[in-house]
Order: structure tokens, then sequence, then C-alpha cells
């Protein structure tokens, strides 16, 4: 199934929770989702035997400066198709819900999206942070992080 | 020139030497003599007995089983066969920091790690030794200007020995590290300077000059 189809597919079952899908210059082809509505499209992309996404290749996130995208990369070894949803959030408050029971690997990718872009998972099991010490102020890859001068008493210049 | 005769530095610290015996006023004096003397490059240095110690100290350092980064791929070639550190009496890499003399920081520390390092050492029992090993442990290496997770310099965190530049660097440099180590370990005056690093000195301070550091 191309991303056409998957977009059909989606749109003919959720409606206006869907966006339009873009397929851009460089990367691969994706499914604008509201964030309201990515949990039970994931679920459905999981559980339908035609789509059968069963394999959750990564979690991204962007900083486009004005809002935050946590991007789904999903592929499916049994029909060996792939597909890519993005979900827009508010930078101010950039909430979505998890993923992490419908594909367990989502757990970690979840917990570094959260500690470099600051993106918060609801439902998440352990929402931490995974690289950086947990003491440590902001999201190192958002445009507007400024490193902090010393950290645990050690110069950071 | 006055008719006076010229006296050698060794001439001068046996003297002091043999005062010593008598007034142990003077022992002090005489080893800030031989502290003056060493940072002076004078060719006194070294007592009989730091040369013996130096000596064995220097050819059976024992490395810390330890690496952060890339850094440490390099470290294991040269602890292997090819470049055989065992050949210099460093091919004994303890498991444990409580029999290491030398930690080898191979690889970028940042700064969830530096805790963590700085009590390895702090584990290690004196006398010990760091290697700063490759770019980002020197000073940060590609991440020094928006590494915002990287310890920019080892010194910042540890008193480093020997540096090891290169990314990473070749065994051959590490072993040139080793034997810059070794020279550095035969060059010091660990007895006498027990006096000096405990502060010693400043109860029987007597005179104005300052040991340099």
């Amino acid at each position: 199934m191309n991303v056409q189809e998957i977009h059909s597919r989606l749109k003919a079952r959720f409606g206006d929770g869907i966006g339009e899908w873009t397929a851009p210059e460089a990367g691969d082809p994706f499914i604008q989702v509201r964030p309201a509505y990515l949990r039970e499209v994931c679920k459905f992309l999981r559980g339908e035997a035609d789509l059968r996404f069963d394999f959750l290749r990564l979690i991204s996130a962007v900083d486009w400066t004005d809002r935050l995208s946590s991007v789904y990369h999903l592929y499916s070894y049994e029909h060996h198709h792939g597909v890519t949803l993005r979900v827009d959030l508010l930078r101010t408050a950039p909430r979505v819900g998890s993923v992490a029971d419908v594909w367990p690997a989502a757990d970690w990718h979840e917990r570094e999206a959260y500690d470099m872009m600051g993106i918060v998972y609801e439902g998440h099991p352990a929402l931490k942070r995974i690289l950086l010490p947990d003491d440590w102020a902001g999201y190192p890859l958002r445009k507007d992080y400024k490193a902090p001068e010393e950290y645990n008493g050690l110069t950071n210049r | 020139m006055t008719g006076k005769k010229m006296t050698s530095p060794l001439q001068t610290a046996e003297k002091m030497l043999e005062s010593a015996v008598r007034e142990p006023r003077d022992l002090t004096r005489y080893l800030h003599y031989l502290r003056t003397a060493y940072t002076e490059g004078l060719p006194l240095l070294v007592t009989p007995l730091d040369a013996a110690i130096n000596w064995s100290r220097a050819n059976s350092i024992w490395p810390l089983t330890f690496g952060i980064a890339c850094c440490a791929i390099e470290m294991m070639a040269v602890g292997a066969s090819r470049f055989d550190l065992d050949r210099f009496g460093a091919g004994a890499f303890r498991p444990t920091p409580r029999q290491a003399d030398l930690m080898i920081v191979a690889g970028t520390v940042t700064h969830k790690m530096a805790p963590r390092v700085k009590r390895l050492f702090d584990q290690m029992p004196e006398p010990k030794f760091v290697m700063a090993m490759g770019a980002c442990t020197i000073g940060g290496g590609p991440y020094c200007k928006h590494g915002y997770h990287v310890v920019k310099g080892l010194d910042r965190l540890l008193p480093v020995d020997v540096y090891v530049p290169g990314c990473p660097p070749r065994p051959e440099a590490l072993i040139d590290a080793l034997l810059w180590l070794q020279q550095k370990i035969s060059k010091s005056h660990r007895v006498t300077d027990r006096y000096w690093r405990k502060d010693m000195w400043k109860q029987f301070m007597f005179w104005k000059s300052e040991p340099r550091e």
C-alpha cells in the first residue's frame, strides 16, 4: 500500500483528525495527524490486517521555531510498506499521547524526544531524561537553547 | 669573580645535608634546596632512594581498565599484541581503581560522566597519574564550541600528567605518552616531596622565598 492509499484509509476512518499527506523533496512522504487522534490512529494502523504496522522505526522531533513536531516512522514487515506520521504541537505546551503501549520501542524514543526537545508524552510509563543528567535545565536541541555557563562546578566555556 | 672557589650544586647539597644531620631545622632547608634545584633543572634532582623507587614505579605502571569513547579502541590496540604496552611494564590493566596507578582517560568526558571519572580517580591509591588521551579530553575537541554537554578539558576536573593529542591518537602516540610519563616519574622526588605536599615545610619556614609551583 502506498501513502495515498493509507491516507485515504485513515481519512475514511478518522475524518478531520487526519490532515493532508505531503511528499517533500527529500525524505519520506508523511501524513499530518492531529495530536488528539494520534493514539487511535496508531492503534488502528497496527491493528488492521491490511495495514499491520508492526514496527516503529523511530520517533524523531523537529523544532520549527514556531511549533514542534513529533514524527513517527512506521514500517510493516508483513506487507513491506512504510508510512510516516507527523504531529504538530504547540511550542508553549507540547503534549501528545504516548504510544509506548502500542509499540514498546516507543518507550525510549519518547524519553529521548522529551530529553532533547521537551515534548511531553502523556501516559508514558516513566517519562524522565534518558541521556542528560536528571537535574539538567532546558532542552538542548531546541533552537533557542542556551548552554549553561556552569554545570556541577565545572565551567562550560 | 671573587677569590672564592666555585661550588657545584651537588657540593652545596652535600654540605647542607651534613648540617641537616646535626640540626633538624636545616633538614627543611636542605629539602627546599633540592626542590628549588629541581625546578631550576639542576642535575642533583633525585636522591638515591628516590631513584630506586622511581625506577620500580616507572616500569610497572598499571593502568585502569576504563574507556569512555572511541579513543578507548586505540587504547585497546595498544594493550593488544601488535603494539603491546606490556613491553613497558604497563600491560596489566586493572579492573579496579584500587590497584591502578594510571588513569588513561580515553574519550569525551561529558558532564554526566564527570562525577564518575572523578570518583574513580579518588578511589585510586597514591601515587597516581592521569593521561588525557585525545582531542575531546584535552580541550573538548569537536564539541568545544557547541557541545553543551562536554567538559572542555579534563584538567578542569583532574590533575593531568600527560596530554596525548590526536583524534584518536595513534597507538604510537600513546606509547610515546607512556614513555614521557616514565620520564616524569623518574624525575620525581616523592620522598622529599612528602614534606612539601603535606605543607610540613610551613611550620619550619624561617626564610622568605616560597617554593615555586
